[in-house]
């Protein structure tokens, strides 16, 4: 088990982790999720002794890193996969790590059999793909057989192959009774392997909480309802009788409508009492992505916008008209997000309600309460700020 | 995991945080008993290491290469002038190979550590051996043992041969204490200024910094002191002459530049000093620093 009490760490004037504190349980996935520079890799490197923390601190099974006997056969970790001497075999590289921490030659060679590089054994990993240099990470996180494995961003540069065998492997540790603690920024991937997330933006903690809660708990499951594209009176019919109904709809893009607050088969039983013929009536799960997205977007550092190529084109000469720019869908646009269910209006992003604050949690700011929150006002919520969102979003 | 067991139990009792829908399972133990790790484990990791890299083989190549091929030709050309020795030792001609090979000993020394920060390998090693001062330690280990063994090899072959070929002008028979000097001694002079190299190394944590600033403590002094004309300076041109590295290193094959700087095994204590202050250093960095 991991545990993180009141983290801080300071580089010079910026703070990169700020008073976080959590958990990470054996025998499950633990997704650990933030935008760029958010400071994943920082706590990472906390967890594992290799940055010392500015306050605050963080212990593996109850020992900090650097005090654990034998730290390799109790912790493995996969930090950059490019952290190797690139002029080294895979298989020397691996057995200087062994011999570290007493692990016999075989071993060395059982791993690489697991990771599928026997082949390149004898290849220095100067030459290694990303997706190689990754399984070479893995083996050597893997070497200890320890009880705790960390994952920074795993299955980067990966085929496809390799994915779905990193997502297995890490369930079947953790099925095993390990702590598997993983960072990436695939949604997609982190929704089919983590049973649980933390979240962090701007060095703070977002959210802890199970995979699931944290979806519904960030954005609404939903109905996609589509009338023939012939007969619009049929969807304002529909829409007025499921709004009676105490749906709440919103109109898509294409014409199809978006119902919330009302289960699939009543959908259709208002549609059929309305004499309203479908063309479409499906369930739609909120996805991890969306869940993410809508709770991070205050607290993303790193924001890409549109390229306007301004500084390629020549300058106007005085009392030009610049040309007028066609939006690209897609450029420098937020994505239209599920809204958040309705129960919780005002809060997109928060923990579940009512929860005390537990053993772990909210200890005092290091430094004292009189010492400002660095972030206090940094991360606005989404709906605060109107141009986020497209206006039929805006209720 | 063996002895955090009990404590770790503990904890999960006292915090059964209302918001983890699953019970915590029983967690993972190794089958395979863990030993505690001591130095022996370092050294065995930091000897596979120095060997599986191919700069090692360059740098010590052409050690060996400047050490046997300078000491030879010399010796080779004296004997081919006719030119008497007069019982002088024959061994002084060896003081040239040290001083070029030096350069491969900085160089070899300097990536030992600082190549682990360029390529990011450090992270791993301190990963997989938290404790920072072990690694250091069994570093300057293996790499002192390798180039004091490579370099009294390489003078003893050099003195042999030396004897060997200038036996027919006049040459003296070297005393055993001038054997020891230019064998033993020159050997671990120079196996510790590329420990010093390698401490460096550790401190600047980037290859070509380290480099340069060992190249300039060789032969920066030497190099002012040679145009240090100016008679208030004389001290001061003296001090550099007599303790500049070559100036040192020629002491031990009795061909020192005075009578009043380092003799015998003076520059021996010298460069033991510097080692140790250094090390001190980069030993205290190397626990308190980010990597």
């Amino acid at each position: 088990m991991i545990e993180a009490v009141g983290l801080t760490k300071r580089y010079g004037a910026k703070t990169a982790v700020y008073n976080l504190s959590f958990q990470v349980r054996p025998g499950a996935v633990t997704g650990f999720l933030g935008p760029n520079g958010s400071g994943k890799s920082t706590t990472m490197r906390m967890i594992l002794g290799l940055d010392n923390p500015t306050a605050g601190q963080v212990t593996i099974g109850g020992h900090p890193y650097r005090r654990l006997p034998n730290a390799p056969r109790q912790v493995g970790a996969l930090l950059d996969a490019k952290a190797v001497h690139g002029g080294r075999h895979a298989r020397n590289h691996l057995l200087s790590l062994a011999q570290l921490s007493g692990i016999p030659a075989r071993r060395v060679d059982e791993v690489l059999g697991v990771v599928g590089l026997q082949e390149v054994a004898k290849k220095r990993s100067k030459g290694f793909s990303l997706g190689m240099g990754q399984r070479l990470g893995i083996a050597a996180a893997l070497l200890g057989d320890p009880q705790v494995l960390l994952f920074d961003e795993p299955i980067n540069g990966l085929d496809p192959e390799g994915i779905l065998w990193v997502r297995n492997l890490m369930k079947a540790l953790a099925a095993e009774g390990r702590t598997v603690f993983v960072s990436s920024h695939l949604m997609s991937e982190m929704a089919v392997t983590a049973d649980h997330l933390i979240v962090i933006g701007r060095g703070q903690l977002l959210a802890d909480m199970n995979i699931r809660d944290f979806i519904s708990a960030n954005s609404a499951d939903f109905a996609r309802v589509r009338t023939p594209d012939s007969e619009p009176q049929q969807r304002e019919k529909l829409t007025s009788a499921l709004t009676e109904a105490g749906g709440q709809v919103l109109p898509e893009q294409d014409g199809a409508l978006r119902v919330m607050g009302l289960p699939l088969p009543r959908i259709s039983d208002l549609a059929h009492d309305a004499d309203v013929r479908l063309w479409e009536l499906s369930p739609h799960q909120a996805s991890l992505e969306e869940a993410y997205m809508r709770m991070t977007q205050g607290a993303v550092d790193y924001r890409s916008t549109s390229d306007q190529r301004a500084g390629l084109q020549q300058e106007l000469p005085p009392g030009a008209m610049p040309p007028v720019q066609v939006p690209v869908p897609g450029q420098g646009q937020p994505g239209w997000y599920a809204p958040p269910p309705p129960q919780q209006g005002g809060q997109p992003f928060a923990m579940p309600q009512g929860q005390p604050a537990g053993p772990y949690g909210a200890p005092a700011a290091p430094g004292g309460p009189g010492e400002p929150n660095p972030y206090a006002q940094a991360a606005p919520a989404p709906h605060a700020a109107p141009d986020m969102t497209k206006p039929e979003d805006a209720r | 995991m063996s002895t955090p067991q009990p404590s770790m139990q503990q904890q999960m009792q006292q915090q059964a945080a209302p918001n983890w829908q699953a019970a915590p399972g029983p967690s993972y133990t190794s089958p395979i008993p863990i030993v505690r790790t001591h130095l022996g484990h370092a050294l065995a990791s930091e000897w596979t290491k120095i060997k599986s890299v191919r700069s090692t083989m360059w740098t010590l190549g052409v050690f060996l290469f400047l050490m046997i091929g300078l000491g030879l030709l010399f010796a080779l050309i004296t004997a081919s002038t006719d030119t008497s020795m007069e019982g002088e030792s024959p061994l002084v001609l060896g003081v040239f190979g040290p001083m070029l090979g030096i350069v491969c000993l900085i160089t070899l020394g300097v990536l030992t550590t600082a190549s682990e920060y360029g390529t990011g390998m450090i992270r791993t090693t301190l990963t997989a051996c938290p404790s920072r001062g072990r690694v250091l330690m069994a570093k300057a280990i293996v790499f002192f043992a390798l180039a004091f063994t490579v370099t009294l090899v390489a003078t003893a072959l050099v003195g042999f041969a030396q004897v060997a070929i200038l036996e027919g002008n006049g040459a003296g028979d070297p005393t055993g204490e001038e054997w020891l000097r230019v064998t033993v001694g020159v050997s671990l002079y120079v196996a510790l200024f590329g420990l010093l190299s390698l401490l460096i190394g550790s401190l600047i944590r980037h290859s070509a910094g380290a480099i340069t600033i060992m190249i300039g403590l060789f032969l920066a002094p030497l190099v002012i002191a040679m145009f240090m004309f100016a008679e208030p300076l004389k001290d001061v041109q003296q001090f550099l002459l007599e303790y500049s590295i070559p100036s040192q290193l020629s002491v031990f094959y009795g061909a020192e530049l005075s009578s009043s700087g380092p003799s015998g095994w003076g520059p021996l204590w010298i460069m033991l000093g510097m080692t140790a202050v250094t090390f001190a250093g980069a030993y205290f960095l190397l626990e308190k620093r980010d990597v």
